[in-house]
């Protein structure tokens, strides 16, 4: 496996140094490998893939992407939102040709890049399924339509790294599975390496070879899942055994980390209590 | 068998009616729309011609509107009625132009960066408390009461406050649109130009809307005191000879310039933004 990115003692705090949104957070992910995150809210899971997009600067330890440490944000790592991330004032396939717009008015590149550009914009708007919206602008799309186009639009300039923060957290469950195998053909098509945050277990093990599950508190890994699904994954794997077994798993494991025992308590003490006013 | 399901009684289509009106943020047909807004615009004006030509108040007082119809007419025939509205459109188009040009850039510097925020932005929220007609007094000592002073009056007024809202304007254009053009690979001064720019150019007409409104407050206010000419300076010289006629004309052709500059604004906005009007 080549190491496309690799996270080193990565740790970052909030405030005065007192949120601890990560510590010591160690990983390896390889070439067009597709990676998920999960863990319970405030883990560092956004801070996580914030850090390697270049969005955040890490406290202490090091990320480097092909062996160069990220300093900033750049056109090989690209980040698809949860939403309001597309441009309202333009139209889809303006959206799509974002960076290349700005690249045009850099003025450094020639009349056979924009060509070149203008057919990648058309294959994208097909591969996603966008014909018919083409010239629509986003807030007439369907929210399922519209990561559609954020995900082209990421695509665009071919990065090597797609970062993806909860993509489909807002859509239903029918065009979810539709995103799912959608964005499973682009990781085989473009080779891109994929790094994925979800709060869905299911989501996770559906798309990932591997799934990473965080602990908040201070924010780290705390086991990392091997997905032992086939590569090639159809929905109705998720009925099969070893799913649902790994898919226990991991829940428990997020259920254990997450801290839920101090709501029981707290439960417990408010039912008590309710007896006593009795 | 009951035929309440297949077929509503009137009371009760009506009772339904009733209540879809009242749907929080419902829809209303064009038709109906112009009917409830014609009739807001015509009831205070029945009861003012009501009010008028009742005799409960003296004529001196409270003319009506036939009466401030044909002082309009007066007006435009023996008096300078179109040399008013020119000069006065004229002062507010300048100060506001004034306003707005120095306003916008300055307001959008503030929103993006937060050292010029740190720089101007308390300075300028002190000044918008200083009440702009108090400065009235020093523009007259230090520009006289030419053209200048009402234009500096008209400034002064409308100024401070744009920049504040252009300010908060461009603050509102959503973090995510700006990191997506950071991992584009998207410069500073492209993240201004392409994404903060066009995303916060529909609330920026809507401010310069609004402040328009205002310039036109504090054109009368300059007018009142340190004019001899334009509808404000024709307002205060029919209170002297006692012409409420005239008073009323002057106010409701203020009313009437500002609302259609209103509409112009909202026309504009439309015709730029129409990503805004299609859903
Ligand atoms: N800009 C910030 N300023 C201060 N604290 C922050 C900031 N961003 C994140 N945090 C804190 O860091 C911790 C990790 O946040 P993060 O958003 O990475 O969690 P998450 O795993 O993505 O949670 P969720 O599943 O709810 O999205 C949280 O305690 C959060 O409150
Ligand atoms: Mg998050």
């Amino acid at each position: 496996m080549n190491t496309k990115i690799s996270i080193e003692s990565a740790g970052k705090t909030f405030g005065d140094g007192n949120i601890i949104a990560l510590q010591d957070v160690n990983l390896a992910i390889g070439s067009n490998e597709f990676v998920t995150f999960v863990g319970a809210s405030g883990c560092g899971k956004s801070t996580l893939l914030r850090c390697i997009g270049g969005l955040e600067t890490l406290s202490s330890g090091s990320i480097n992407v092909d062996g160069v440490p990220v300093s900033g944000p750049g056109v090989d790592r690209a980040m698809v939102f949860q939403h309001y991330s597309l441009y309202p004032w333009l139209s889809v396939i303006d959206n799509i040709k974002f960076t290349r717009l700005l690249q045009i008015n850099r003025e450094d590149i020639t009349s056979a890049d924009v060509e070149t550009a203008s057919g990648r914009a058309d294959a994208l708007i097909d591969l996603m399924g966008l014909n018919h919206v083409r010239d629509a602008y986003p807030n007439q799309l369907s929210g399922g339509m519209q990561q559609r186009v954020a995900i082209a639009r990421a695509l665009l300039p071919r990065p090597q790294i797609l970062l993806m923060d909860e993509p489909f957290g807002a859509l239903d469950a029918q065009t979810r599975e539709v995103m799912h195998d959608m964005i499973l053909h682009v990781s085989k098509l473009e080779k891109t390496t994929i790094v994925f945050v979800t709060h869905d277990v299911e989501e996770a093990i559906y798309l990932g070879q591997r799934v990473v599950v965080m602990a908040p508190r201070p924010g780290r890994i705390d086991s990392i899942c091997q997905v032992v699904l086939p590569a090639q994954r159809n929905q109705d794997m998720k009925l099969s055994p070893e799913f649902v077994q790994q898919k226990k798993a991991i829940l428990t494991r997020i259920r254990e980390t997450a801290g839920m025992h101090t709501d029981l308590e707290l439960l417990e003490r408010m039912t008590r209590q309710a007896e006593a006013d009795q | 068998m009951s035929t309440d399901n297949t077929r509503p009684s009137l009371y009760q289509s009506v009772i339904s009616g009733w209540s879809a009106f009242w749907v929080i943020r419902g829809h209303l047909s064009p038709r109906i729309y112009l009917l409830f807004a014609l009739t807001g615009m015509l009831l205070p004006l029945a009861a003012w011609w009501w009010l008028s030509a009742s005799g409960l108040m003296d004529k001196v007082f409270m003319p009506g509107p036939i009466d401030v119809l044909l002082r309009l007419y007066t007006w435009f025939k023996d008096d300078d009625l179109l040399g008013d509205m020119w000069i006065s459109t004229y002062r507010v188009a300048a100060g506001f132009s004034l306003s707005a040009i120095l306003a916008i850039p300055l307001g959008i510097m503030i929103g993006s960066y937060r050292p010029v925020q740190a720089l101007l932005e308390p300075l300028t929220d002190f000044i918008r408390y200083m009440p702009a007609v108090a400065f009235i007094p020093l523009v007259m000592l230090w520009v006289g009461i030419d053209e200048s002073s009402k234009i500096a009056i008209i400034f002064i007024g409308t100024f401070f406050q744009m920049v504040l809202m252009i300010a908060e304007d461009v603050r509102r254009v959503p973090i995510t649109q700006i990191e997506a053009a950071q991992t584009m690979g998207a410069t500073r001064s492209e993240i201004v130009s392409l994404v903060i720019i066009p995303s916060a150019k529909p609330a920026l007409l809507d401010t310069l809307r609004v402040t328009m409104g205002w310039a036109w407050t504090y054109l009368v206010v300059a007018e009142l005191v340190a004019a001899n000419s334009g509808l404000g300076y024709a307002i205060l010289r029919a209170q002297r000879f006692m012409q409420t006629d005239k008073i009323f004309a002057g106010i409701i052709l203020i009313g009437l310039i500002g609302l259609a500059i209103d509409q112009l604004f909202r026309w504009l906005h439309r015709k730029n933004f129409p990503w805004l009007y299609k859903k």
